[in-house]
Formats: C-alpha cells, structure tokens, sequence
C-alpha cells in the first residue's frame, strides 16, 4: 500500500516536473517561431529599391520605404532629445537628492505612467498639441514617444545611481568639491553603463510603437516637411501595408518588419551584453 | 531645501561666503533635478485632467448609461462602451487563462530545476518575445496565426458546438484568436515576475519540506508556491494589466466588428481597437467625446490593475528584506 503511494507520488512528481520543463519549452518555441517566420519571411523582400525609393501611389508596384525609414530614425531622435534629460535628470532626483517620500512619489508615478496604455498617450498628444495646432505633426509624435520613454529611462537611471557605492560618494565630498559636482563628474560616469542601458531599452521599445503614432504623426508619402507637418514611420506603414489587399505592400510590410525587428533585436542583444559584462 | 544624514551632505558652513556660494550651486542643481522629476508628475496629472476635459460631453449626455449601452450609432450620435468593454475583458482573460499555467510552468523550470548555464539563456529568450513590437505580432497574426486558428475552431465547433462559447461561424478573425495573440504577448511578463517572486522564496523553507521527505513537486507545491503567493498573483495582474492596454496586435485579428455575443468565434472589437480603428476618422465633438471617454475607462482600468498589482508584489519584497 504503502510502496504503490510512494510510486505514484514519485510520478506525479516526474509528470509535474516535465510539463513544467515543457511549459518553458513552448515559451521559448514559440519565439523561434515568430522570429524564424518574420526573418526568413521577411528577408526575401529586402532589396535595395525597398532601403532607397520612396513609396508609390496606389496600383503602382515597386516603390520602398526610404521616407518612412528616415521618419522613424527622426521620430526615435526627436524623442531621445525630449525623454533623454528629463529621465535622466529625474533619476538624479530621486536616487541622490529627494527626501524619501518626495523619492516614492516621484517613483509611483514614473510606475504608473509606464503601465498607461500607449494608445491612450497618443489621445494626450492628440490633445494638447494636433488639435491646438490644426495639423498633425512628428513634433506631436515625438512628444508621445517621449512621454513613453521617459519612466524606462527614469526608473534604470535611478537603479543604476543607487548601485554607485555611497563610498564613492563620500570620497568625492571629502575632496572638496560640491554635491552637484560629485553627481556629475564621480557618480554619472559610475552609473553610465547602467543609463545607457536604460536609454537603448526605452529606444527598442519606441522604435516600434504603432498606437501612439496613429493619431499624431498620421503617417506621409513626401518624407520629412518640418517637424510641425504629418510623417510617415515604418510601424505605421507595417499597419497600412499589412492590412492592404495589395500583395506588393505585404510585401513590403513583410521586409519592413523584418527591418524593425532586426534593429530591436541588435538593441536588445546589445543590452544583453553590456549589462552581462557589468554583472561578471 | 534640507538634506537628510542619508545622503551625506556636508553640513553647510555658516557665516562662511564659499559655503555659501557652494550651497547656492548645489541648491540649484537640485532644483532642476527637482523640476525635471515633477514634470513626470506633472505628464501623469495633465493625461488624467486632459482625458476628464476631453471626454466631458460624452460624461454629460450619456452619464453611467454610456457603460451599459451597446449602440454605436454615428450619424444618430448615439454611442455606448459596452460591446468594446465586453471585448477587452474577454480578450484579455482569454490570454490570461492560457497564459498564467505556461508561464508558472516556466518559472518553476527556470529557478527549481534548470541547470545554472542554461537559466540565463532561456530567460533571455523569454523576455526577448517581449521585445518583439506589437505591430510585428499583429501582421505575424493576419498571416500565420488566423490561418491556423480557423482549422482549431472549426474542430471546437464541431465538437463542442453545443456550448455557446463554441457556437458560430468561423472566420479565423475572432475574440479567441485575439486572446490567443495576447497570450504570447504577456508571457514574458508573468513569467519574469513569477521567477523573481519563486526566486525570492527562502531556501530553508524548501529544505524544511524536503527534510519531511516531500518529492520536488510536492515541495513546489507546498511550501514554495503559496510561500510566494501575492507575488503569483501580483505577476498574473501585471500580465492582466498589460493585456488590457495592447493595441495593435489585437486591432490587427479581432476583426473589428461592434458586437456583443458569447461565441469566441466571433468577429469583435475592444476599448483600444475601437480607438485605433475610428479616432483618426473621428469629426463630431461627441463621437471624439466618446472616444476619448473610452481611453479614459481603459486608462481608469489599467491604473487600478497596476495600482493592485505593485502592491502585491512590494509587499512580497518587503518581507523578503525583512527577513
């Protein structure tokens, strides 16, 4: 009685023990299956009209998507130089300067503002800056991304801030020189590995941002005009192109996604890499 | 401002004028980081006060009945959330149920069985499927995945379609398909919190168990799981939360159309699909009105998730620096 209980305990145990192996299995499956289809799909596609041309009107074939690649680099760049200082500076904050409560409630917005939907950040943008200026524009986009960024880059800021050994910090003070200068010149560079780390996470993150982009940058066949005219980014014509009967634009959908995710791919790799060197 | 004996300030130097030149340099510098950290606060403020004013003639004429009302009528400027609500709930536990067992599964293989060279890569290449943009899932979805559902709900149909749930025609294009996509989206969430929360659990409570000649099931069973519980629990909300807000993939394979039905598989609509797909198109005040006040029920909806879901798993770290 007592040998057939401990039988079967012993293979509910083994039983448990490989399906949970298989539930790992699956996970990691199922990427290779997304990614596998979208590179080896998507990088039959890839030519150099499709890096190089612009996009053609309806009915014509060929074109590519020059202006949208372009769009999107601009949008990334003019997020960065928005979301860049205030999360940075913002971190700063709140690992060397806030009171502690002042640090929590910088600290629980920054948390919930990255759980708000990114659809909802593009009404926002929509909001307070299409509508009042009567067109929409990559400064409107660039704005939602930003506003997107800026929580990834505050939060790992201040993460990496506070792993710089308070030793450092008092070595600095006792030669002298000022708090914002020891923040600058001692406790950043400590931290640097960490920021960038923090930067290019929230880069991978709005390099593919679709929702946000739907309402505000509105998407453009003519390339870049201003930052105050509509422009056209690779997510939103992936949308476009994807759900057009046109098999030439899937086409195109298919190489620009294969694009993208090459671009988010490196980044996260990147990132990998760098904060595995850290920790070794 | 006064700094505290935690973050090791000099103390200030009376009577002295380079102290007090030192203190004014300091003092701005921690000003204008002051200033850049409230402008996060403030980002948070404005979308709630902006959404508010945004949706207001919506609020006034439809009150509460806007929650209840499933007409979505332009022309006659009639316009109730409830079908999309009904969608963006249904999706999304459709992409919990299936996702909370895969991922447990492989936060449980992660920290108690895998061997230590093998953790680091596979949890890399969980995460890494979050990486992927939502956009990029979606067109995979419209190409590979509908496809491939249509032959499985035919099959559920067939079999099972005495059941309401079962019911129906077969599009590929559906409430089961979108919450399928969901599913994958937030594995990588609920796998990397559960792993952390599994991780955080003593070793001398398995120890404990094992002493008591417990097999490594019964162990992670028994004593780690409910040992970590609100933590299970804070990663299922956050997965939850993350399934609530998802735009694009789901737009991409729902299918899009303004109903309320049981069948699964059924062509629907969600919250945020309903604003991707008609905002840009939007004229009237009311019909924008509207839309907006749906962001704000959605945007009502994730805070409270999140809200619920932080707390639960501080609360697990807290104890675990306690002890």
């Amino acid at each position: 009685m007592s040998e057939r209980n401990h039988l079967r305990r012993k293979w509910f145990n083994r039983l448990m023990l490989v399906l949970s192996g298989c539930a790992a299995g699956l996970a990691i499956l199922i990427l290779a299956l997304i990614l596998g289809y979208i590179l080896v799909h998507g990088i039959s596609y890839i030519n150099l009209n499709f890096l190089t041309q612009a996009a053609k009107p309806v009915g014509e074939a060929g074109g590519g998507m020059r202006n949208e690649i372009i769009g999107s680099l601009i949008l990334i760049g003019l997020a960065s130089i928005l979301a860049i200082p205030v999360g940075l500076m913002a971190g700063i904050f709140v690992s060397d300067f806030a009171s502690p409560k002042m640090a929590a409630t910088v600290r629980f917005a920054s948390d919930i503002l990255a759980g708000v939907p990114s659809i909802v950040v593009g009404i926002f943008a929509y909001a307070i800056l299409v509508r009042p200026m009567h067109s929409f524009s990559a400064l409107s986009a660039g704005v939602a991304l930003a506003i997107i960024m800026v929580p990834i880059i505050a939060r790992t800021a201040e993460e990496s801030l506070r792993l710089v050994p308070n030793s450092m910090r008092e070595a600095a003070l006792a030669l002298g020189i000022t708090r914002w200068r020891a923040v600058l010149s001692v406790i950043v560079p400590g931290a640097l590995t960490g920021i960038i780390t923090g930067v290019m996470l929230s880069l991978a993150r709005v390099a593919g941002e679709t929702a946000p982009l739907l309402f505000t940058a509105l998407g453009s066949n003519f390339g870049y005009q201003g930052l105050t005219k509509p422009i056209g980014a690779l997510p939103l014509q992936i949308y476009h192109y994807a759900l057009s009967p046109y098999a030439d634009w899937q086409h195109q959908a298919w190489a620009a996604a294969f694009l993208l995710l090459l671009l988010v791919l490196c980044i996260s790799i990147l990132v990998r890499w760098i904060s595995g060197r850290r920790h070794a | 401002m006064e700094y505290d004996a935690a973050t090791m300030s000099p103390p200030p130097v009376k009577g002295r004028t380079f102290g007090r030149r030192r203190r004014f340099g300091d003092r701005i510098f921690s000003n204008l980081t002051l200033i850049f950290a409230l402008v996060i606060v403030a980002i948070l403020l404005g979308l709630v006060i902006v959404l508010n004013i945004e949706a207001a003639p919506s609020i006034s004429k439809f009150g509460i009945s806007f929650l209840g009302s499933s007409s979505w009528d332009v022309p006659k400027e009639s316009f109730g959330a409830l079908p999309a609500i009904y969608g963006t709930l249904l999706t999304s536990a459709i992409g919990v149920l299936i996702a909370v067992p895969i991922s447990l599964g492989a936060a449980i293989f992660l920290v108690e069985m895998a061997p230590s060279w093998l953790r680091g890569p596979c949890s890399f290449l969980i995460e890494m499927l979050a990486a992927i943009p939502s956009v990029i899932i979606g067109l995979w979805g419209i190409y590979v995945l509908a496809p491939f559902m249509t032959p499985i709900e035919r099959w559920l149909g067939g079999h099972l379609g005495f059941i309401p749930i079962f019911h129906g025609q077969v599009f590929g294009f559906s409430f089961l398909t979108a919450g399928v996509i969901l599913t994958l989206m937030i594995i990588p969430i609920i796998t990397a919190v559960s792993r952390d929360a599994i991780k955080a659990v003593p070793d001398h409570q398995r120890e404990a168990m094992l002493a008591l000649g417990a097999t490594r099931w019964e162990t992670i069973r028994r004593a780690v799981l409910p040992y970590c519980r609100s933590g299970l629990i804070g990663a299922t909300i956050l997965g939850l939360g993350r399934a609530l807000g998802e735009t694009m993939a789901v737009t991409m394979v729902i299918g899009n159309a303004y109903k309320l039905t049981p069948s699964l598989f059924s062509t629907g609509t969600t919250i945020s699909s309903k604003i991707a797909n008609e905002f840009g198109e939007a004229s009237s005040g009311l019909f924008i009105a509207s839309l907006v006040e749906l962001a704000l029920v959605l945007f009502g909806v994730t805070l409270l998730i999140n809200v619920v879901a932080r707390l639960l798993v501080w609360r697990l770290t807290a104890v675990k620096e306690a002890s």
